[in-house]
């Protein structure tokens, strides 16, 4: 319960900057809130206790701290990566209590052991990013990106309900213990159970459900765009994988054949949609999909290796992820230009933003020695003991697919002559510190293998 | 011997390089790694022979940390003659290579930087013994390959780069699927290995050899242009670099003959008899269709990437034949046609450079101008088509017999038409020796006393040229006049692998 007291501490604290003074120097604030985020994330590591509380809706434990721990640096990560676009914009401070209200959304989510739980944390998590999308004020197409995401959240948000409240009819609950134990294969059941399912599709941007992400990642600024890819959907996947594995747990068979069904196509469907994108954000978009149906590929797997794979799997996302978003980002600050094409030829004048970019394209599309392609060989191999070769063939030929638009990246940069004369891009002090931690966490997380023996373990005394 | 610095001393020299900012550092640097290596890998070779004279362990030299131990991944290394026979090969052609590419000027920080990874990769595959490792070697090796032809190669080097990088990722995608068949398939007592050597002592059942085995061996098959996965070879080897050619013909091609014995063979000895006869097929479809095709090609980079084609082809039928002469005349072959190809790349580059052409039609009679150059072209054309007292007679003839020997009209017939490849070698080889080498001068359209003005002053070769040529040509004429030197280390280590095979 700590972390989510000093979430509170900090967005009240902001919220009474933000009303008691009006002249404020957005440089000096930034910086100090980026301090304060950064003591917050360090304090997450220490005094916290496991238990339940509100009646057993709200349980906390070692997997879970650590859980939030990453969603907390990861947060860190973006606020110093979006520095400069927020030290020029009007609203900075709201954008920050909107993020930590949601990020707040997140860990009741990740926590949430009673289904209303978990449909408070899902729309405190969802409802204030909707918010984030809009805060490019004089673009059209960022409200159009709040608007569709409030639209399918509020219709996923529906389909949720509507499973939850036909599982509440047929067994009288809405507690995960109970749940857990009456659970069972009656159609009615299984009925609710795909709706619960759908609505947490939405959410993790799983085809079929995947329809508003292109447009909401393109349309929104960049900050809330990596605030969606990583944050938003790393929290689902954490609770989804608990609800599968532990309430869920007695129609194992059944939802271990949707799961599948479902992350083909994320894996297919987003590669392909991907190939020939042109806008970087779409593009990442795309990207994010596929990642994702690697994620839930593993949910088919035995629980301890599917979970402690997702988890590790996760981490790396962030890294990779954010290092990628991270390049989007200062690009996007200084030239406009968020096309495919305007990184040809980047290689020339930005060598090492464009080893940073390329290593963290290699780290996503799962080349070794970065810890993507560790990341991702353990999410297959947890898959490989379930399933049958044929659907691990696709899998596998399926990261090639992935490896080819990652790398027509790569070629661009390094490649491809430049078409017009291209500036020098400036990064500025706390963006940079950001890349470099992103860049050494894509390598050292994988070679070293501490991170993943720890979340192992983590995850073995757990469950 | 510790058998990590083979990776160590690279990559602590390899980000060495990154760190000076000196172009003259950073070759110096280069080179030091590159002789640090030759080195190493000769004191391996000669404490291996030390130590196997009593010790008849298959690996030597073992080491064994624990990696992600709640997956049992372990980092284990060991080598048997073949791993040593491997590395030396690597060595030799890395030292060439960086001397080679002494005079790149663009990104040279980047270009040496990523052969060294390339090299990392190569080693840390043929030491290891547990197929994670392995796995992240061989991968590891891939996007190197895809930088140099794509930064630093010609003609429609993107492309190339592109299509080389997608059927090696694809392959190891096969690959993939094979080791975690063995992972989950080969058992001691419910846990999950990847350790080679436990996997080895628990087969598989035979229903699933046959399902992993084509996985395992047509992934790695790949990598050394099993048809009909050969495509990328011409492209990739002709728009790489000069030294990136040789590091792909020489080592890169290597890496999947070696896994193909390693881990296809080794690990599922049911599986490969089962296959031993459409290995043979696609492998003599390789070798004679790789000859007929690079008898109509006209540039010199492509004349070698299908003759690669065929050569590797012989590599494979090796292996599918499966008797211990065979697979012998496998490993030497892949030995001979690394420093073969290599030393034919780096003189193709040498030719390349003076000329600026590499189109047979538009050159002749280089002899009379770079005799140097001319005489190493020939010696290598006569090795390609296997001449005695060079290394591809050595290890051709070594399949040949080794294939006779298999009973039944099938692998005789197989046997014939692959050896007659030979003659259309013969064909090709000599052709463009005597189109290039003999008759008149010709350079581009300039013919005569106008060529060789052209030429003045370059058509002796450089230092780095020649250092880098008698290397390679040492390793040639050794072991076409003294294969014992190599055979010795090879033969107790294919022992090791005919005794999991149930005929002999």
């Amino acid at each position: 319960m700590k972390q989510e007291l000093m979430l509170s501490a900090l967005i009240f604290l902001l919220l009474i900057i933000f009303l008691a003074s009006n002249n404020l120097v957005a440089e000096t604030l930034i910086k100090w809130i980026n301090v304060l985020l950064l003591v917050n994330f360090l304090l997450g590591f220490w005094g916290n206790s496991s238990g339940s509380l509100f009646g057993n809706m709200y349980h906390t434990n070692a997997l879970i701290v650590f859980q939030k721990n990453l969603l907390n640096f990861a947060l860190l990560i973006i606020s110093l990566l979006s520095y400069d676009w927020l030290k020029t914009h009007r609203h900075y401070l709201e954008f920050y209590i909107l993020m930590l209200a949601a990020l707040l959304g997140a860990f009741y989510l990740i926590s949430s052991r009673h289904l209303l739980m978990f449909f408070l944390g899902l729309e405190l998590a969802g409802i204030p990013v909707a918010l984030l999308a809009n805060f490019d004020l004089g673009k059209k197409r960022s409200s159009e990106a709040a608007l569709k995401y409030i639209m399918s959240s509020a219709f996923a948000s529906a389909m949720f309900l509507f499973g939850g409240g036909f599982i509440y009819a047929l067994t009288g609950t809405l507690d995960f213990f109970e749940l857990h134990q009456l659970a069972s294969g009656s159609p009615a059941f299984l009925f609710a159970f795909i709706f619960v399912l759908a609505g947490i599709g939405f959410k993790i941007s799983a085809v079929p459900f995947h329809l508003w992400t292109a447009d909401v990642y393109e349309g929104a600024p960049v900050a809330a765009t990596s605030y969606l890819s990583v944050i938003s959907k790393g929290s689902v996947m954490f609770i989804l994988a608990y609800l599968l594995f532990y309430v869920f747990n007695n129609i194992i068979g059944t939802w271990r054949a949707v799961i599948i069904l479902i992350a083909l196509f994320s894996i297919t469907l987003g590669n392909l949609f991907a190939l020939r994108q042109q806008n970087i954000k779409r593009f990442m978009a795309f990207s994010s999909i596929t990642q994702m149906g690697f994620v839930l590929i593993a949910l088919a797997a035995a629980k301890l290796m599917s979970t402690s794979a997702l988890i590790y799997f996760i981490m790396i996302y962030i890294f990779s992820n954010l290092a990628a978003f991270g390049i989007i980002a200062v690009v996007y600050n200084q030239t406009g230009s968020e096309a495919v094409n305007d990184f040809k030829g980047f290689y020339k004048k930005n060598p090492a933003l464009a080893w940073v970019f390329a290593l963290a394209l290699f780290s996503l599309a799962g080349i070794p020695p970065m810890a993507g392609f560790f990341g991702k060989f353990f999410l297959v191999l947890a898959v490989a003991g379930s399933v049958n070769y044929v659907i691990l063939t696709l899998v596998a030929l399926n990261i090639v697919l992935s490896v080819y638009y990652y790398l027509r990246i790569v070629k661009l940069m390094f490649m491809d002559a430049e078409e017009k004369d291209r500036e020098i891009i400036f990064v500025s002090p706390l963006p940079k510190i950001a890349l470099w931690v992103c860049t050494a966490g894509t390598i050292v997380t994988g070679v070293m293998s501490g991170a993943y023996e720890y979340i192992a373990t983590l995850v073995k005394s757990v469950w | 011997m510790n058998l990590s610095l083979l990776i160590i001393v690279p990559l602590i020299l390899a980000v060495a390089g990154l760190l000076v900012n000196n172009q003259k550092q950073v070759k110096l640097i280069a080179l030091a790694s590159g002789i640090a290596q030759l080195v190493l890998a000769c004191c391996l070779a000669f404490l291996f022979i030390e130590q196997r004279k009593t010790d008849r362990t298959t690996f030597l030299f073992q080491q064994q940390y624990e990696w992600f131990s709640n997956l049992n991944i372990g980092y284990f290394v060991g080598v048997d003659g073949i791993s040593v026979a491997m590395i030396l090969l690597t060595a030799f052609i890395v030292l060439a290579g960086i001397l080679i590419s002494w005079n790149v000027k663009r990104m040279s920080k980047e270009y040496f930087f990523l052969m060294q990874v390339l090299a990392i990769g190569a080693y840390g595959f043929f030491i290891s013994l547990d197929l994670f490792t392995l796995f992240f070697f061989l991968e590891l090796a891939v996007v190197p390959k895809f930088m140099l032809i794509g930064i630093w190669g010609s003609g429609k080097k993107e492309y190339s780069a592109m299509k080389l990088a997608l059927m090696l990722m694809a392959a190891s995608a096969l690959v993939f699927v094979g080791i975690t068949g063995l992972y989950y398939f080969s058992t001691t007592h419910g846990v999950h290995h990847f350790n080679l050597l436990t996997v080895a002592d628990n087969p598989l059942p035979l229903d699933k050899q046959k399902v992993f085995f084509p996985f395992a061996f047509i992934g790695f098959g790949i990598f050394t242009a099993l048809f009909p996965f050969h495509t990328w070879v011409p492209d990739g080897h002709s728009s790489a670099p000069t030294a990136a050619s040789m590091f792909l013909a020489g080592i890169s091609m290597k890496l999947g003959g070696y896994g193909c014995l390693r881990v296809a063979v080794y690990l599922m000895p049911d599986g490969a008899q089962f296959y031993s006869n459409a290995i043979i097929v696609l492998a003599c479809i390789a070798v004679l269709y790789g000859a007929f095709v690079t008898m109509m090609q006209t540039d010199l980079k492509y004349i070698n990437a299908y003759s690669s084609v065929s050569h590797c082809g012989f590599v494979l039928l090796g292996i599918g034949m499966l008797t211990k002469t065979a697979v012998n005349g496998a490993v030497l072959q892949m030995i001979s046609h690394g420093l073969m190809t290599a030393l034919f790349f780096a003189v193709i580059g040498m030719i390349y450079e003076r000329t600026h052409t590499r189109q047979v039609s538009k050159m002749g009679g280089l002899l009379k101008i770079m005799p140097f150059i001319s005489t190493i072209f020939v010696i290598v054309g006569l090795c390609s088509l296997g001449l005695p007292g060079l290394s591809g007679f050595v290890a051709e003839m070594t399949v040949f017999v080794g294939s006779w020997q298999r009973a039944g009209w099938y692998y005789q017939w197989a046997t014939i038409l692959a050896a007659a490849s030979i003659v259309v070698t013969a064909v090709y080889i000599l052709r463009a020796t005597a189109k290039v080498i003999m008759g008149p001068v010709k350079i581009n359209n300039s013919t005569g006393d106008a060529a060789i003005t052209e030429l003045y002053g370059k058509a002796n070769p450089y230092w780095n040229e020649r250092a880098a040529v008698y290397l390679l040509a040492a390793g040639i004429f050794i072991m076409g006049i003294a294969p014992f030197v190599v055979t010795d280390i090879i033969y107790p280590a294919t022992d090791f692998i005919m005794q999991k095979l149930s005929f002999k």
